[in-house]
């Protein structure tokens, strides 16, 4: 089975191609030399990175959905949202805020599951549209059900970083930002390595790619994708409780992240889960560069300009950075 | 010949009854009715492309709010008539979205329906952006707000209008070429239907009947332009609708609008649901449920109990 597994892997890992490396490696450097020019690009690639960390999980969670279910699940970041209103409510009743973030990881995927097995495996094989107008339902319904809970006004959790800000060298970066990006890029290595690295991995890995041959080497399929669905909406919570301590607690917080996060999907290839990390992070600080260095850029361009981001990249690599050329068997 | 008669007799009915309604209704609920007017062009704008052409968009709010702005602009700067406003929405919002629909060529299936959430949620931030002419999140206002049976009376004339004009394209030939892209796009093109030219032409009248019932939809909230009337919930609920209704129905739409536009009248007599947003609840678990139980939305429920009716002079049982 393992070794099925591992030939079965070469063959469909989603690597970038040269140019695509080539390219990554010439931004990093571009940024790496552009900071230590000037602070104030350093400090803003740091808080792009930072926010870029919370796109990329929410890809993340959207990419492992879309792999394994061929969904793209609109109520994805109003899941990452409910999730956090659930954290807010442990701290109310005086859990300690980290306590509170692993009890509602441990929530949240539960209620993947669940949203799994209730709502979306009864259609499943239906088509894109029924598949859309169910998650778009799911969208409106946890919408409803938070605001009808908690109100719609803000809301504040306790700062789980504290505030202080470091100097290094007459760039200051928050501990905040430091936080945020170290949580969300280890929460995409531990995943990364669940599924590498362990037996519950490959058989997911296994269940995604091909459930029929899975489920002949005695794969439990339906189970896996639940899973699935379980640890998207733990990615979805982290990136839920990072967008906390800056855009605080609203029923609408997730709303823009989740169309910057479909931005990085996409541009990474919507199904590699590696281009969705590399294409979270490279929203995150282009957003925040070409807010600094373009006066006509403003606060109110950041979303069209993701939606300009996400177009081209669809008209021009409609595979992305990171995805495979599809050929369609007609 | 029996077939053709009850459906016209049908629409004969409700066009009278729809007509006459306002005599009895108070103003109050003149305005409630020229919202569902509202809706019902809007889902039957997105009923063309969803349903018909199977070409999903989560975007017609932005549409709506392109219309609703040009209207909003054109009265609050030109002093334009209110009604010739409506015409230039439809012409504007038409091209808009035959641009939209353009690059949406290239899409299918989760691509277009991440390209129009995408446009769904950055329109509504442009006016944000040039606040000085459209004055930023607090709104414009239209230079003259129209009573409520003005505003019945306009909307359910454009409704009227629209479902004409809509069941004129679809009967024909357009209509087909739309069908045969929803069921096969692959036997469409070979059939020699032009995908690139139905496509747009889809996108462009849906867009166009979103663009109308948005110049409605500003006028019939006192005349007011704002972003946050506008968000995506505007274009789920208009896509929901749409599901609710029946995709493919032009006969659902009522209901779909009905649904849409009396839910948040009708929750708030409601105990639980009536509170806070009490309504979305609804809105979710019901298209939830209708996904779940009825594939085909109220349409295809009514169609299977009128099948069911008649199945026995309707079909032969050696044929099937």
């Amino acid at each position: 089975m393992v070794a099925f597994a591992v030939k079965r892997k070469t063959k469909v890992s989603t690597g970038g191609s040269l140019p695509v490396l080539l390219g990554l490696v010439a931004a990093a450097v571009f940024l790496a030399v552009g900071s230590l020019v000037s602070n104030i690009f350093a400090q803003q690639t740091v808080a792009g990175l930072a926010q870029g960390a919370i796109f990329a999980s929410l890809a993340l969670a959207l990419v492992l959905i879309y792999r394994a279910t061929e969904v793209i699940n609109f109520a994805q970041g109003e899941m990452a949202m409910a999730t956090t209103y659930i954290a807010y409510q442990l701290t109310l009743w005086h859990v300690t805020y980290w306590l509170a973030f692993f009890l509602t990881l441990v929530i949240a995927f539960f209620l993947g599951v669940v949203v799994y097995g209730v709502v979306i495996r009864p259609v499943q094989h239906r088509s894109v549209i029924a598949l859309v107008i169910i998650t778009v339902g799911l969208f409106i319904l946890i919408d409803g059900l938070v605001t009808w809970k908690w109100g719609a006004d803000l809301k504040f959790m306790p700062a789980p970083f504290g505030n202080q800000v470091y100097h290094a060298g007459g760039v200051s970066f928050s501990r905040q930002d430091l936080g945020v990006l170290l949580v969300s890029i280890l929460s995409v290595i531990l995943l990364w390595v669940l599924f590498q690295f362990t037996r519950l991995g490959l058989a997911m890995r296994a269940a995604a790619l091909r459930p029929a041959a899975a489920a002949l080497v005695g794969v439990r399929v339906d189970w896996m994708l639940a899973i699935g669905w379980g640890l998207a909406a733990v990615l979805g919570a982290v990136a839920g409780l990072m967008t906390e301590p800056s855009q605080f607690l609203q029923p609408t917080m997730m709303q823009s992240i989740l169309l910057y996060a479909f931005a990085a999907a996409v541009l990474g290839g919507l199904e590699s889960p590696a281009g969705s990390v590399v294409g979270g992070l490279a929203i995150g600080v282009f957003l925040n560069l070409i807010g600094q260095y373009w006066g006509f850029a403003t606060a109110e361009l950041r979303l069209p300009i993701a939606f300009v981001v996400l177009l081209v990249v669809l008209l021009f690599k409609p595979t992305g950075l990171f995805g495979r050329k599809q050929v369609r068997r007609v | 010949m029996r077939r053709r008669l009850v459906p016209l007799v049908l629409i004969a009915a409700l066009a009278v009854l729809l007509a006459l309604a306002p005599l009895g209704l108070s103003d109050y609920h003149r305005g409630l009715w020229a919202h569902v007017g509202v809706y019902f062009i809007a889902i039957l704008g997105l009923n063309i492309l969803v349903g018909y052409t199977g070409q999903i968009s989560i975007g017609h709010g932005a549409f709506m709010a392109i219309g609703g702005y040009t209207t909003a602009l054109m009265s609050h700067y030109h002093h334009l008539n209110l009604i010739a406003t409506l015409p230039l929405s439809f012409a504007i919002t038409f091209a808009c979205g035959l641009l939209v629909g353009i690059p949406a060529l290239r899409f299918r299936g989760v691509y277009l329906a991440l390209a129009t959430f995408a446009l769904a949620v950055s329109v509504p931030e442009l006016p944000l952006k040039w606040s000085k002419w459209t004055g930023g999140s607090g709104g414009m206002q239209t230079a003259t707000t129209p009573s409520n049976l003005w505003l019945y009376a306009v909307s359910w004339t454009c409704a009227a209008l629209a479902f004409a004009a809509a069941w004129l394209l679809l009967r024909g030939r357009t209509g087909r070429a739309f069908r045969s892209i929803r069921d096969s796009e692959l036997a469409a093109a070979s059939s020699g239907v032009s995908l690139p030219i139905y496509k747009t032409l889809a996108f462009g009248v849906s867009a166009a009947f979103a663009g109308v019932a948005g110049s409605l939809f500003v006028l019939v909230t006192n005349g007011f332009a704002q972003p946050n009337e506008f968000t995506v919930l505007l274009s789920l609920q208009l896509l929901i609708g749409a599901a609710v209704a029946g995709l493919g129905s032009l006969w659902g739409t009522l209901a779909g609008a009905v649904f849409v536009g009396l839910l948040p009248e009708l929750s708030t007599a409601v105990p639980f649901v009536g509170q806070g947003h009490g309504q979305d609840v609804v809105f979710g678990l019901i298209v939830i449920v209708v996904m779940l139980l009825l594939p085909n939305g109220v349409a295809g429920l009514l169609f299977a109990i009128d099948s069911r009716f008649n199945a026995p002079i309707k079909s032969d049982p050696a044929a099937s």
